[in-house]
């Protein structure tokens, strides 16, 4: 599997993202934003975590319009598999390529901690190998997580499948760290090939750093 | 040209910057206060001597980019 992990000016998750995707075999390449085109034969592309541009203005308002993000978006169109994390996933929110969008946290501090997290749907790539209802143990790092969707659009979103990760307790039960509509955590587009997370999987890959569910979950696409 | 843009989150989306100013407020007896919101405010200086013809384009500008039209509303000002 080939991947490209995109770098915009203010990204700092490149290479955890990298790690954990050579951890698996993966074939990895960081790519400048300033780039026009994505490598040729890629199978994944990945918005990695960060503060693209300071955040200024709204985060991921401005790396929109880097000029790789179009090459992204074209890929994403064709139907190629786009993975945004936690900045990268308000990147995707911003370009459109997934719906809703990101607020501050409810209680307006930035959160830092491992946060469990439960797979809501599994008719997708990426957690196709884990179970419905199956709790992860991943951290959680941002100030603007609270995602918002008007409730139309979330009614849709549930009948296609598209919520894919909620935040939940030790026991799959419901909790909600920023405020998120439904406590949700992760979600994917229409067409399942563009998703969106919150929680870093990277920052969970091995045991010694308190989780390896992170790896579990990336492994989703390689089959 | 000056202009003014007012962003603020949409009537019915949560704000919880304003929901803790407005409980600063209580607790400082303001007690009158019914509900805040905390927008943002952007002043731009343009080349343009038309004023719909510049409102237009701050239009786009706030659809393209100043605002996120998801959760966000937006007021234009020109200003002489």
């Amino acid at each position: 599997m080939r991947v490209a992990i995109i770098r915009f000016p203010g990204t700092n998750c490149e290479f955890d993202t990298q790690y954990a995707f050579d951890r698996i075999g993966a074939k990895t390449a960081i790519v400048w934003h300033k780039e026009q085109e994505l490598p040729r034969d890629i199978d994944l592309v990945v918005l990695p975590g960060g503060f693209s541009y300071g955040d200024y203005l709204r985060s991921g308002a401005i790396a929109r319009f880097s000029p790789i993000m179009q090459a992204v978006s074209q890929f994403a169109k064709k139907g190629g598999y786009v993975l945004g994390i936690c900045n990268g996933f308000q990147i995707l929110l911003e370009s459109h390529l997934l719906p809703g969008a990101m607020k501050r946290n409810e209680n307006l501090h930035f959160i830092s901690k491992f946060q469990y997290i439960k797979v809501v749907n599994n008719s997708n790539k990426f957690l196709s190998q884990l179970h419905r209802g199956e709790v992860l143990n991943i951290p959680i790092a941002h100030a603007e997580g609270n995602y918002f969707v008007e409730p139309k659009k979330l009614q849709k979103m549930y009948d296609n499948e598209q919520v894919i990760l909620q935040y939940c307790d030790q026991n799959g039960e419901y909790d909600n760290p920023n405020g998120s509509v439904d406590a949700i955590a992760g979600i994917c587009n229409e067409n399942k090939n563009v998703f969106g997370l919150m929680p870093h999987p990277e920052r969970a890959c091995q045991k010694i750093l308190g989780s390896e569910d992170g790896i579990t979950m990336i492994k989703g696409f390689f089959y | 040209m000056k202009a003014v843009v007012n962003i603020y989150l949409k009537e019915g989306v949560l704000d919880p910057q304003g929901k803790a100013v407005k409980h600063a407020l209580g607790s400082l007896g303001f007690k009158d206060v019914e509900d805040v919101r905390v927008g943002k405010q952007i002043v731009l200086k343009l080349n343009a001597s038309d004023k719909e013809e510049a409102r237009k384009e701050i239009e786009q500008m706030c659809e393209k980019l100043l605002a996120n039209t998801v959760i966000e509303d937006y007021d234009i000002e020109i200003v002489q």
